[in-house]
């Protein structure tokens, strides 16, 4: 296969960006799209130029750091992949491919293709865990919890934090991040004495680092490599309702 | 100088000596443990639980990763469970047994009474996790659920589907979340460790590079635990995250720590097959799977990978059972598809070394799951394992419930790692290694569902009383990191950069890291002997000199430069190289993950000697191409006496 990418270059956070054209010849089916970009890069390095910025480390799908927006979309067109897990196969020899960083206000470009999702670790700093002090737990099966909350619990829990969901939303929003959080603790025993403490001061961190407010699009779980459920924001929305409640003073 | 190898293990009978050992140990106050700052490199399950729990302690922690969020770190990619003696399942499971298996399983080569310890703490594991919020499987009782392992005869694996290592890395993540929050832990991401500082024989901190301004940093503190993972990337191609590397170990290394038994490594045998020239990476897939799944080849080498045509010869689908060879089933009844990981890698390997392979270039074996779906249907399959087969199909494009899985054997783990002590401190005073990063407590040889164990028993439950025996002993002291030990490390970094950045070469570093990984892989693999470890010893060399002469950094050192980043990786694996293929060369025996084809038994098994190489090898550094020098450590086994693993 070959193919023309349009690719955004922006030397640090301060400069200005802009595409460049690169022709990627000799790519195979079976490469992904990041050994693709590895390839393109080792020819420029060998050329003293310098390769396109991109993060990727496990490129087994878990990890979250890789993503782009590939064609306009979020890691991609193919559904619940991330950008180190989509191939060469679902692409056409000789398409055009345009290839930028994940946009948004709260995740400034540091370079290329390399954004700052820190805000991510903030909002989780200010609740997302349940207080427990090492070696204070009690027996793992001193509470049962049921299959269908465990379950469901779980699948909050596969958040990767790879900022897709940022970054397809018009409104820039971290709800479907910050609902995942909420969801996975706040559907366990373990997780109810916190459980609305927690979701004012996520929210709020939330707010400040400058993510904007659900207005229902549903493009957040379209592009989430896991499929976190948009209900999520839902379970997130009635917390934070009911907190006003509980923990008025 | 000679170095005296003391393990500090306590003495008299093992099932106490933790306890004993906790007792006998210096406690630091809770009120001076503010006092002590101490440093802590990587953010996985061993670096993010020793930081969180060290900080609950008191002491204020620094923590450093080379990834954007600590939650990156590639523990989160372990997929299949964690190993704890719960016997929540009444089959006999006990502390004694995990105990048993696991020096078993580790060939005969760990000590014993650190594995002892590790299989108690197991269960503090499970409970602390659950505490946390860690989703593991539940049965619909509302309990949880096990599975079973290879090498073990009991069903003790907890898992959280197919992300067991997702779901215990955010739970210490967030651990230690709440202590950046409470600000006792000191969080840099994207910053790099690149030499560690030693003042009057004491590790006192590191020099770093910022990854997104370029700009070396000193930090000083009372003491300095690694927790950066394994080399397993010397092979270039392994199931690790790209960016995993040997970068501080080896500087540590170089510093005067001692590099225990590198040769013991780990190639897993269920990860997908190359499929070309421009691999960037391999994926495993869970061991897992081998609890239902079936491996095989066809008997006949017409059925296998043809080269010419660049695919199999009959559709395996079309292939009788009276034609395919279950090697495992057939050459180990008792344990079957279920034998330890070294075990079945070196088997996978001489199916296709007997020209039956069956994917790219004649390496692969078939990983089949038509018995299985027959006899539990396709849901209960899907179940257990429906990311993995989802997984498997996005990556090769076969969907695993209507054709069999091909798979082959990939580096994975790295058991050797820095010398320890039973305090896991190094031979240097103030060094502290845990995790991956350490070889203490696997021997020759992990078990599936072992490392997370491992990790996250030395950062909840022992180093953070460890440590203190170290810190109430020296006392404290000020933390400064302007001294001339410092400035001095800080400027060696910094030339280095700069020759990395000057070298006026053509080639990039991916190309050598690539050549690196071939040859030892070729040689140091699965299967190593004299004459190919003593080339390799001499390949190396000569790469490593043309390295430093033809190698193409462009950019920078000020700002974020990732050529640069990669460059340093590459040139300390070039240096670590040396000292594992040494390791492998002079350990004339064969033992777990260590093969030597001149020491095996007659039915091609690996054979020790337990009268010559009963010890831990670790290596002191004595200059780049320079012969290291080594030190012994001897093993003596009270408890499982040694005996030839056998899981006929």
């Amino acid at each position: 296969m070959k193919l023309t990418l349009k690719v955004w270059r922006q030397a640090d956070a301060n400069s200005p960006g802009a595409f460049a054209t690169y022709e990627a010849t000799d790519v195979t089916e079976e490469m992904s799209f990041l050994e693709m970009l590895d390839v393109v890069n080792e020819q420029l390095e060998a050329a003293g130029e310098e390769p396109i910025a991109f993060e990727s480390d496990c490129r087994e799908g878990i990890c979250g750091a890789c993503g782009c927006m590939i064609n306009g979309q979020a890691h991609g067109h193919v559904e619940r992949t991330t950008t180190c897990q989509l191939h060469m196969r679902e692409f056409k020899d000789g398409e055009t491919i345009v290839i930028e960083p994940f946009r948004a206000k709260g995740f400034p470009v540091l370079r290329d293709l390399i954004v700052d999702r820190s805000a991510f670790d903030r909002i989780v700093h200010k609740g997302g865990y349940i207080s427990i002090r090492t070696g204070s737990a009690p027996d793992a099966h001193a509470v049962a919890i049921n299959k269908e909350d465990a379950d469901r619990s779980f699948d909050a829990a596969a958040c990767i934090g790879c900022g897709a969901c940022v970054a397809a939303c018009p409104n820039a929003a971290a709800m479907l991040f910050t609902g995942a959080k909420i969801t996975h603790l706040g559907l366990m025993p373990q997780g109810q004495p916190e459980r609305y403490t927690r979701v004012q001061a996520m929210t709020e961190q939330m707010d400040k680092e400058g993510f904007g407010s659900c207005t229902n699009v549903g493009a957040c779980t379209n592009v989430c490599p896991k499929g976190i459920p948009i209900d999520v924001i839902a379970q997130m929305n009635g917390d934070l309702l009911k907190s006003l409640f509980r923990l008025r003073k | 100088m000679s170095i005296e190898l003391k393990s500090h293990e306590p003495d008299g009978p093992i099932e106490t000596a933790w306890d004993r050992h906790r007792q006998s140990i210096n406690v630091v106050n809770p009120a001076n443990k503010r006092k002590y700052t101490v440093i802590v490199v990587g953010t996985g399950l061993a670096g993010a639980s020793a930081a969180a729990t060290m900080a609950e302690l008191g002491y204020d922690v620094l923590n450093f990763c080379f990834q954007d969020s600590p939650r990156r770190a590639h523990s989160i990619a372990a997929q299949g469970g964690i190993n704890a003696a719960k016997n929540y399942q009444n089959d006999g499971d006990s502390v004694y047994r995990l105990f048993y298996d696991t020096v078993k399983g580790g060939d005969f080569r760990s000590r014993e009474r650190n594995v002892y310890r590790l299989a108690q703490v197991s269960v503090n594991i499970i409970d602390q996790a659950v505490a946390q919020g860690v989703p593991f499987a539940r049965e619909y009782g509302g309990h949880l659920a096990n599975r079973s392992f290879g090498g073990a005869l009991v069903s003790r694996t907890f898992y959280a589907r197919g992300q067991t290592g997702q779901q215990l890395l955010l739970g210490a993540y967030q651990a230690h979340a709440k202590m950046v929050n409470a600000g006792k832990i000191k969080m840099f991401p994207r910053t790099e460790m690149l030499d560690l500082v030693v003042q009057d024989g004491h590790a006192r901190g590191i020099i770093v590079r910022d990854l997104v301004s370029g700009a070396l940093q000193r930090y000083a503190a009372d003491a300095v635990v690694l927790a950066t993972g394994g080399y397993g990337n010397v092979f270039y191609l392994s199931t690790n995250a790209m960016g995993c590397n040997v970068t501080s170990t080896w500087r540590a290394a170089k510093r005067g720590a001692l590099f225990a038994n590198p040769c013991y490594t780990q190639i897993h045998p269920t990860c997908i097959p190359v499929g070309g020239e421009y691999q960037s990476k391999l994926t495993l897939m869970s061991e897992s799977l081998r609890n239902d799944g079936r491996i095989w080849v066809p008997q006949s080498a017409a059925d296998s990978w043809n080269a010419e045509a660049g695919k199999v010869g009959r559709d395996p689908r079309q292939i009788p059972d009276s034609e395919r060879d279950y090697y495992l089933e057939r050459r180990y009844p008792t344990f079957g598809n279920l034998v330890p990981r070294d075990v079945a890698s070196r088997a996978a390997k001489r199916a296709c070394d007997e020209g039956r392979g069956v994917a790219y270039n004649g390496r692969g074996v078939y990983l089949d799951f038509a018995d299985a779906i027959q006899r539990l249907g396709r849901d209960a399959i899907s179940a257990r394992y429906g990311n993995l087969f989802e997984m498997y199909e996005r990556i090769t494009g076969d969907d695993p419930y209507e054709t069999p899985m091909r798979i082959y054997p990939a580096s994975h783990y790295t058991m050797g790692g820095l010398w320890v002590d039973y305090n896991l401190q190094s031979n240097l005073p103030g060094l502290f290694v845990v995790g991956e990063a350490n070889f203490s407590d696997h021997g020759a040889n992990r078990l599936g569902a072992s490392a997370l164990m491992q990790g996250l028993a030395d950062g909840y439950f022992v180093l953070p009383y460890t440590i203190g025996h170290y810190l109430g002993e020296v006392g404290p002291r000020s933390n400064d990191a302007d001294g001339a030990d410092f400035k001095g490390a800080e400027e060696g970094v910094k030339a280095r950069l700069s020759k990395l950045i000057s070298v006026p070469g053509k080639r990039s570093s991916e190309s050598f890291h690539r050549e690196l990984g071939r040859i030892v892989w070729d040689e140091c693999g699965m299967a190593r002997n004299r004459e190919g470890l003593s080339s390799a010893i001499e390949r190396v060399a000569a790469l490593r000199e043309e390295f430093w002469e033809n190698v193409s950094v462009p950019g920078s050192d000020t700002g974020l430069n990732q050529s640069l980043e990669k460059a340093g990786r590459v040139a300390d694996f070039l240096e670590f190289a040396d000292v594992l293929l040494r390791d492998a060369l002079t350990r004339e025996e064969s033992c777990g993950g260590h093969f030597r084809s001149e020491h095996q038994t007659d039915e091609g098994e690996a054979k020790r000697d337990d009268e010559n190489f009963c010890h831990v090898s670790a290596w002191e550094f004595k200059g780049v191409g320079v012969e290291p020098t080594l030190h012994k450590e001897s093993l003596s086994f009270e408890y499982v006496p040694p005996s030839q693993r056998s899981y006929k």
